[in-house]
């Protein structure tokens, strides 16, 4: 493989690269799900290819294929020069590359057992396990559990000299009741929404889910919630569980810092940023205690990884310190643009893909109170648990979020549940609302796979470590 | 790309290996490429070779799916195998009658030797095309150009053997000044149909009419929706429950509805897959003829899309509206159509004394699918209308709405239509003036 590659390398420069590099990737994934005591899907898949990523004439081009022998990596090779050079024609700067030391290396996701290991048998009774309990609720009209796996074994080589092989292993899993009765449907799903909780991690991350465990609670509210009272409109206290508070670090937080994004190139799909490069340094984006770090080195975070595509390490890097927005996430493109470092934040979806800015973990450092202080601390306001929906506009400003649950606090403690209840707001005003953030005991790195970026479209897996945190003065109820 | 008999090959021989009571294959392979820019320069110019060879195999009422990108013999029979693992652990499902059998197709022209082979010099030229207009302008444009071929081959044990190939250009751009935007998009088979002129044109315009918009307050106002905002709502309207995979597990809008009046009755929507008017497709993932389906006719709900699998239990057809299997989502409707009506776009804006003209929506989601709740935001090109004329751009708006309310109250509906990209293939709409839509939030720009 390596004479392969490298004659790829030889031959993007023969047609006129001053760069190249080639990811080479075998995907491998498993999913697995169980409906209404049937299986609903088992896919077994396998993906392999490669992509040549050239800089010809200071411009970009790729050319990716799924057939893996020494002509087509010649042919592809050349293509990307000829794509390059076709970009060239229509450029008002040149590429340049920030400079990284050239790696040769091998990364491997921690595991203790390889999902793929496990025989299906054991896979369906955990799954059927728990999806039979959700059933027992009759007004469960919708009752789920399901797996995925996925094992991405990689190389990167450029024309530096880099050489990095990378098997990174995801595992995931998670229950969902659907209750419908009386003209409504009420959703609950546990760890999270979207097909539960994911890592970087093998099989035995699925051991520590508890789907059986948390199945007849998650039956019991989706019915509950048939008969609950529907969240009030009105401005209010609200406090957001960990899992919802990922997706409002993802939306709100994550993706502005996107350097691409601020630099106008994701304009055509995603949008832009409100965080221009004048607030760098200047925003104060959040209260005093938000603090934010994106970080892929943390162990089992869905967004782990050794090495970015472009061959950078993986880091940990301020996001926003004491409230004020001090970082973005760049590539080597963005950080020689930009006269920063390359803080190793450039991923691909596969072979078939060039890599771009991605989140890595973004992550709302803790802080101090229990969950159940938070709570007794609390005289009048609302706590939300679960993402249902999610909609921010295209600078990341204006959003707004629906759960799958609420409930009110009154005095201190939680008392009835709420359903249907969204929220809004804008990005910066909420931020400096934050007045408490819970402590470590409830800090959770909170997988999101399905992140959607670019064109064509790229789905990548990142992560958002969070505990239960405090807004005041917030939208709720919206719409009613 | 490979020949229509190497993929006629690869199907027959991966049948003749199975062992599996009944045995579906799928193979699709594409060659596309994308030339995306921004700050008036191209910055991503990718091209992609692919294929996906997917087996689902039914042993004793048992489905196993695997699929496979490697074509080789040996992974060819290891995907079958691993397939025929599956089904041997899964349970059997006794809604599983049968896989379709083969029935006779419409002819269908798809493909566009123009488009199949477009260079990336070709599409450079036309980018230079929009990147000259913005300069022009002293505006910045940004948007994606993809060309591309793509072969699907669905074969099975009862008789099926369809193989069709087909072409798609595809043209995005947002034309942006300080504070303003405007966008346009095209989709067509042949993209020497696409007129590069008339796209900028329509960007730049809207970019420059909405220069230094002005904010205003939320609230229900009249709103004139162009047709890639009617068609982002009818695409979430559609994935809410047009489909009888929802429609059966009573999580569809339609559920026990058929037969009754859900919208205004100026409303008609039907899917039609083999229309000349669409992108479509002779047929669906299971090598089932596209059908006509009527779903709401005159305002009331008539009917719903089938695949074998749900269709067998109700014991009726399938309207040819498979998704690739396994798939959790159901039926799908692929080629939406919005019925037209008599007016111009201008003569809805003159008959509005006040109200909002909204280009597109951004972000939209659903909160509520049974109640047809969506929210999203409006983007590029969002307009104060007062006393019939098109008044000033205005700072785009939050809105949480629904949908059937919102079919509900149209005053009138655009003569002309046009092709918009939806999830899992097109659809056709005109612009519509809605009544009382509900602007429920501001941002700042």
């Amino acid at each position: 493989m390596q004479e392969l590659i490298n004659f790829g390398l030889e031959t993007a420069k023969n047609y006129g690269a001053a760069y190249a590099d080639i990811r080479l990737i075998r995907f491998k994934t498993q999913s697995i799900s169980v409906k209404n005591g049937k299986v609903e899907e088992i896919l077994d898949s396998e993906n392999y290819g490669f992509g040549v990523r050239s800089l010809a004439n200071n411009s970009w081009g790729f050319a990716s294929s799924f057939v893996t022998s020494k002509k087509e990596i010649q042919k592809m090779a050349a293509l990307s020069c000829d794509i390059a050079k076709a970009s060239a024609s229509l450029k008002n700067k040149d590429v340049i590359l920030s400079p990284v030391e050239a790696i040769k290396e091998r990364y491997e996701t921690p595991i203790l057992i390889d999902p793929f290991a496990i025989s299906l048998e054991e896979k369906l009774s955990i799954l059927y396990e728990a999806e039979e309990i959700l059933r027992k609720k009759s007004d469960v009209k919708i009752s789920q559990s399901s797996m995925n796996f996925i094992l991405k074994d990689q190389i990167f080589a450029s024309t530096e000299g880099a050489w990095i092989e990378q098997k990174i292993t995801i595992s995931g899993a998670g229950i969902e009741a659907t209750a419908i009765g009386e003209g409504d449907m009420q959703i609950r799903s546990y760890p999270n929404s979207h097909g539960g909780q994911f890592a970087t991690a093998g099989y035995e991350f699925i051991d520590t889910l508890g789907l059986k465990d948390n199945a007849q609670r998650v039956a019991e509210e989706a019915v509950a919630l048939l008969k609950a009272k529907e969240c009030p409109s009105k401005t209010t206290t609200l406090i957001l569980d960990g899992s919802q508070l990922a997706l409002q670090i993802h939306e709100s937080i994550g993706h502005p810092t996107e350097l691409d994004r601020v630099l106008g190139t994701e304009v055509s799909l995603a949008g832009t940023s409100f965080l221009t490069p004048d607030k760098l340094n200047h925003l104060k984006i959040g209260s005093d205690m938000v603090n934010i770090t994106a970080d892929a080195t943390i162990p089992q975070g869905l967004g782990t990884f050794g090495y970015d595509d472009e061959g950078v390490p993986a880091q940990k890097v301020n996001i926003v310190k004491d409230g004020i927005f001090v970082g973005y996430i760049n590539s080597r493109e963005t950080a020689a643009e930009t006269g920063q470092s390359p803080n190793g934040a450039m991923r691909a979806d596969g072979w078939n893909r060039i890599p771009l800015i991605r989140m890595t973990n973004i992550n709302l450092l803790p802080g101090e109170p229990s969950f159940e202080e938070l709570i007794a601390d609390t005289k009048d306001g609302i706590y939300l648990e679960t993402n249902k929906s999610w909609s921010i506009d295209d600078k990341r400003l204006n959003f707004q979020f629906g759960t799958e649950i609420g409930w009110e606090i009154k005095n201190g403690k939680i008392k009835r549940m709420l359903k249907n209840p969204n929220y809004t707001g804008i990005t910066p005003e909420f931020w400096n609302s934050c007045d408490a953030i819970a402590g470590e005991d409830t800090w959770v790195v909170w997988g999101t796979p399905n992140c959607g970026k670019g064109e064509p479209m790229q789905v990548i897996q990142t992560g958002h470590g969070a505990s239960p945190a405090r807004f005041r003065g917030i939208q709720v109820g919206v719409g009613r | 790309m490979m020949t229509r008999k190497e993929i006629e090959e690869i199907m027959k021989k991966t049948l003749e290996l199975s062992t599996a009571d009944q045995t579906e294959v799928l193979l699709i392979n594409q060659k596309s490429a994308l030339t995306r820019f921004a700050n008036n320069q191209i910055h991503q110019n990718v091209s992609e070779k692919n294929a996906r060879l997917s087996i689902r195999v039914i042993k004793d009422k048992k489905t196993g799916t695997a699929s496979t990108n490697i074509l080789s013999k040996k992974s060819v029979e290891g995907a079958l195998k691993k397939a025929l693992e599956i089904a041997d652990n899964a349970s059997p499902d006794p809604d599983f009658k049968s896989l379709p059998k083969n029935k006779e197709l419409k002819e269908m022209d798809l493909f566009s030797k123009n488009t199949a082979n477009y260079l990336p010099i070709d599409r450079a030229k036309n980018v230079a095309v929009i990147i000259s207009r913005a300069n022009r302008d002293k505006l910045t444009a940004a948007g994606a150009f993809s060309t591309g071929a793509l072969t699907i081959g669905i074969a099975n044990s009862l008789g099926v053997l369809k193989v069709a190939t087909l072409t798609e250009a595809d043209v995005n751009t947002i034309f942006m000044s300080q504070n303003s935007s405007g966008y346009a998009d095209y989709y067509a088979k042949d993209v020497k149909e696409i007129d590069f002129h008339k796209l900028v044109n329509s960007a730049a315009e809207k970019a420059l009419k909405s220069v230094d918009p002005i904010a205003i307050q939320p609230g229900r106002y009249t709103v004139i929706l162009e047709p890639a905002a009617v068609a982002d709502m009818l695409m979430y309207l559609a994935f809410c429950g047009f489909g009888a995979l929802a429609y059966q597990e009573e999580r569809s809008f339609m559920s026990e509805k058929l037969g009754q009046k859900i919208t205004g009755e100026n409303i008609t929507i039907w899917d039609d897959g083999t229309s000349s008017d669409t992108l479509g497709l002779p047929f669906d993932f299971e090598g089932v003829p596209k059908q006509k389906v009527i779903l709401i006719e005159d305002g009331v709900a008539k009917n719903i899309v089938y695949d074998s699998y749900t269709a067998h239990k109700e014991d009726k057809k399938s309207t040819g509206h498979a998704l690739p299997a396994p798939n959790v989502y159901g039926p799908q409707p692929s080629n939406l159509f919005l019925k037209n009506g008599g007016y111009s776009t201008k003569e809805m804006v003159s008959s509005t004394k006040k109200g909002i003209l909204v280009t597109r929506f951004h972000y939209t989601n659903i909160e509520d699918p049974l109640k047809t709740m969506l929210t999203g935001m409006t983007r590029d090109g969002t307009f104060l209308i007062e006393d019939g004329e098109i008044a000033c751009g205005v700072k785009n708006l939050r809105f949480t709405q629904n949908i059937l309310e919102a079919l509900s109250n149209v005053e009138m509906v655009s003569e002309k239509t046009e092709l918009k990209q939806a999830f899992f293939g097109f659809c056709r709409t005109p612009a519509l003036k809605i009544s009382k839509f509900n602007f429920t939030g501001a941002t700042e720009f």
